[in-house]
């Protein structure tokens, strides 16, 4: 029966994908080192890996931004070349880039026509486009309004539209490039049921992740990379969380952390209806009220871009507020800049730690001193102590495990994992009162995510009022004592982490609040 | 590429880094070979007889280098600090005039004082003059957001224009003043305020010594301003990279944000940054007047004063990587390629433009290599880091 090899759009299937011996060396670097990989027609095959694993690398030779140094791609057992992106979509590989490419000021059906060619030649063709969108989004329960232009839609929408954008340009099989990173719990659900509906039509999926549980609940295959290398393929009923993490780190790891009870005392953060601009000038804390107590870690969850780095910079004085005030330890430091709450006992792990937390081209040692250089143990009236400096930094890097060369190399060419630790080695040092993370973690690879969370840990039993920002509500949940659910500058509840659900959460972060929720705050 | 194999090895590379400046000048020479050979003129002869002879033949030649080179490195140790913190001072001209015109005036006001007192205070002056100049631009930038390259070039005309009118007016001369067509210029400083010449210090030296004196060294023109300037290069170095000040305008230079989260108070600096950049210039401007000008003269303009030295000033500091010690070598490199260009065009009779262009060349060389090298460490940062999204497609075909 011919018509078993088609799918519902009436495109090819293709039957079996399989990349050979992959070699893809960059100057310095072996990125890819004899990869092998396949996937076939009706499953999910998870590539799993830590950044620089070589995951992107592979998928990027595959959807033919890179070209291989050696190596063979074969479709259906036949040889095939992929020099350009254009190659990749005519064959029928599509990909979904972990930020979208779409234009926010037309709408889905402009979005989707945009770079075809139009049936009418010089005429736009949109109604044909609209019906065929209506059509796809049928089969594949992908609800969308073609008409409705992109920048009205929520993140998980918009990532509807470029799965469409890819099924219309008849791609069997679909690269998926972390889709569920700016996901809220339910929208990944949602997005699983896609998939799961693709994959009975006959698509061939690859799923890029970093997040264990997903993986584990979508996939049907899973090949873990590391560091270029590939470790091994397995079938997903045979894996679990704990022997994925070995094979991508190559040790055990700590999955669950201990938390052993800590006495909690006053609050030591105090915010109060909190208000301040975004840097577009719209308003992004909308009178957010929360307090932090010595001993304890308040996460705080919620999409990213509901207000978490308004919030961070305006209790860290970076940023002017508009209403409300802030409280340390009794003491109103409102509208007080970073040199006060430096010396107040205050640290702050920035989210963007490469624009806001280092100085790139500064060496490790410069940026281990960054707000201390003044105090007595660094310098002498205006004169750095290069001795003193070189003991106390040889220190952090022993303890916090920072991986450089020397003192003397500039931290940009350092890992991110590492440049991470250095920030956490200089602000924990400081022996802080209150600290801010901001996503300690993202970004970051397994096994330096388990040394942050550990230290963050500690630094709650040493008393640490901590308020943790994170979008991963795992991190979130394996660490905090409270967690606040903020969404579009509101905080929308909160609740213990005993009580607390990832449903529950999820619908607060999707700013459905909840009677519930709200009396338990209380 | 070959070269790239063989620059994995990290001190190879770190000998081919350093020696780029020097690969650019000589490809530059080369390529001022071939113009000078469209120009019927013997570029062996030309390099060999012109410019080296000028520049380094005799004991005069390399006084006269080196004179030209004090100018250069002032200036360009003050680009060292401005342009480490972040700010790009073009107003080296009108930094060096206001700092020529304080020296003037003060040496002219007080004649009569012990030149023990005279010379450093004049100095001081100019130092200040030129500082204030510059902190005006500063002050614009931090607190009203006027972007400094427009200001520091804006003020190089107005400090121009009162140079002009100064020495025409106040400062002239009794005896030009009293003229028919009178030249605008002041009076002659007293000859007690001369920056003391080497030479003289030199024989001393060799006298201490038992040494016969060496008469030519002590008629050369050359002043104690190098020394002050080498001096000076050495304690803006110690500044920049041992003291928490010059650790705080780097870090504002490299990352007003980062610095800012650090509790550093980054407009402060951007101010002390050009009041520093500026205060080197004035300086530059006042050792003109006391090591070779000796008075101000307004014919001729600014240039005529500062010999283009606000501007070649920022080529040496980018030339020595904005390191105030490598300033050193650069400025004496361009000191050389002015005088030795002079005597160059009268060897082979070419126009003076050549020299100018031969600098120029020089300049488009060191910019490029700089580039080269930039994009080199950055490319292969970049690679496989996570979220590099732009890897340039012929990567991977070379």
């Amino acid at each position: 029966m011919p018509n078993a090899k088609l799918l519902p759009t009436g495109q090819a299937r293709i039957e079996h994908m399989e990349m050979r011996g992959i070699v893809k060396r960059f100057p310095g670097v072996l990125a890819a080192d004899h990869i092998n990989f396949d996937v076939r027609a009706g499953e999910v095959h998870a590539l799993l890996g830590e950044n620089g694993a070589g995951k992107s690398t592979l998928m990027k030779i595959l959807y033919g931004l890179y070209q291989q140094n050696e190596g063979d791609i074969f479709l259906n057992g036949e040889r095939v070349f992929i020099k350009s992106p254009a190659d990749a979509i005519a064959l029928g590989i599509g990909m979904i880039h972990q930020h979208f490419m779409l234009v926010p000021s037309l709408t889905v059906a402009e979005n989707v026509a945009l770079g075809l060619k139009s049936s009418r030649g010089l005429l736009l063709d949109l109604d044909v486009v609209t019906n065929r969108i209506n059509d796809l989004a049928k089969t594949y329960g992908l609800h969308i309004d073609p008409s409705a232009p992109v920048w009205q839609l929520a993140v998980g929408e918009r990532q509807r539209v470029e799965i469409i954008k890819a099924l219309y340009r008849g791609a069997a099989l679909l690269i998926l490039d972390e889709p569920t990173a700016v996901l809220t719990p339910q929208e990944v659900d949602d997005l699983f049921v896609t998939f799961n509906q693709m994959v009975d039509d006959g698509h061939a999926l690859i799923f890029i992740s970093h997040k264990l549980h997903e993986v584990l609940a979508i996939s049907h295959r899973i090949s873990v990379l590391r560091d270029g290398k590939h470790v091994g393929t397995v079938p997903t009923r045979e894996a679990t969380k704990q022997s994925l993490a070995r094979m991508m780190v190559g040790r055990e790891v700590l999955l669950q952390y201990d938390r052993p009870p800590v006495e909690v005392g006053p609050p030591r953060l105090q915010v109060t209806d909190a208000r301040a601009a975004s840097d577009q000038g719209t308003e992004a804390l909308r009178g957010v009220s929360l307090d932090v107590r010595a001993g304890e870690i308040l996460g705080l969850a919620g999409v990213s871009g509901n207000g978490q780095r308004e919030l961070a910079e305006v209790i860290f004085g970076l940023r002017p507020m508009t209403g409300g005030t802030i409280n340390i330890e009794g003491r109103d430091v409102t509208g007080q800049p970073a040199s006060i709450l430096n010396t107040m006992g205050m640290s702050y792990i920035p989210e963007e730690r490469m624009v806001d937390g280092v100085i790139k081209d500064f060496t490790v040692a410069e940026n281990l001193i960054l707000q201390d250089h003044g105090l007595p143990v660094y310098s002498r009236n205006i004169f750095l102590r290069p001795g003193a400096i070189a003991q106390r930094c040889a220190e952090l890097i022993q303890n916090f495990n920072i991986r450089t060369p020397s003192q003397e190399t500039p931290i940009k060419s350092l890992s991110g994992g590492n440049i991470q630790k250095l920030v956490l080695a200089r602000e924990l040092a400081r022996a802080p009162r209150v600290l801010i993370a901001a996503q300690p973690t993202r970004g970051v690879d397994i096994g330096a995510t388990e040394y942050i969370h550990q230290r963050l840990l500690d630094q709650r039993a040493k008393g640490t009022a901590t308020l943790l920002i994170s979008e991963d509500l795992d991190e979130i949940m394996a660490l905090s004592d409270r967690i606040a659910v903020i969404y579009e500058g509101e905080i929308m509840g909160v609740v213990d982490r005993a009580n607390a659900s990832i449903e529950q959460l999820g619908l607060l972060m999707a700013g459905v609040r909840q009677e519930t929720t709200a009396e338990q705050s209380a | 590429m070959q070269l790239n194999q063989l620059l994995r090895n990290p001190r190879l590379e770190r000998v081919f880094v350093t020696l780029l400046p020097l690969v650019a000048v000589i490809a530059a020479l080369v390529l001022g070979a071939f113009m000078l050979i469209l120009m019927n003129a013997d570029p062996i002869e030309a390099y060999r007889d012109g410019l080296y002879e000028g520049a380094f033949g005799t004991k005069n030649a390399v006084a006269d280098t080196l004179i030209k080179a004090t100018p250069l490195l002032l200036v360009g140790i003050g680009i060292c600090i401005s342009f480490r913190g972040g700010v790009i001072n073009i107003g080296g001209e009108g930094q060096m005039i206001v700092g020529g015109l304080a020296a003037t005036w003060l040496g002219l006001e007080f004649r009569d004082a012990s030149p023990d007192v005279m010379i450093p205070a004049c100095l001081i002056g100019s130092f200040l003059a030129g500082a204030i100049w510059g902190g005006l631009a500063g002050v614009l930038k931090a607190y009203f957001n006027v972007n400094e390259i427009l200001s520091t070039i804006m003020l190089n005309q107005i400090a121009s224009l009162w140079m002009g009118y100064l020495v025409r007016s106040v400062l002239i001369s009794e005896k030009q003043k009293n003229s028919a067509s009178p030249i605008p210029e002041t009076d002659r400083l007293p000859r007690e305020f001369d920056l003391p010449r080497i030479g003289e210090r030199l024989d001393d030296i060799y006298k201490f010594f038992g040494l016969p004196s060496d008469k030519l060294w002590a008629t050369t023109l050359l002043h104690n301003g190098i020394i002050i300037a080498i001096i000076l290069a050495v304690l803006v170095y110690i500044f920049l990279w041992r003291t928490t000040i010059g650790y705080r305008i780097r870090a504002v230079g490299k990352n007003p944000r980062a610095s800012r989260y650090a509790g550093i108070q980054v407009k402060h600096y951007v101010v002390l940054s050009l009041v520093l950049s500026g205060g080197f210039a004035g300086l530059a401007g006042g050792i003109q007047v006391l090591g070779v000008r000796h008075r101000m003269n307004a014919e001729g303009g600014a240039i005529a004063f500062t010999g283009n030295a606000g501007f070649n000033g920022i080529v040496a500091a980018l030339f020595g990587k904005l390191h105030p010690l490598g300033t050193i070598p650069a400025a004496v490199l361009f000191g050389a390629l002015l005088v030795g260009g002079n005597k160059l065009q009268r060897v082979v009779q070419v126009p003076s433009a050549l020299i100018t262009v031969l600098i120029g060349l020089v300049i488009v060389f060191v910019v490029g290599s700089d580039i080269w090298t930039r994009r080199r460490t950055q490319r292969r940062v970049s690679v496989d880091g996570a979220g590099s999204e732009a890897q340039p497609e012929t990567e991977g075909i070379t």
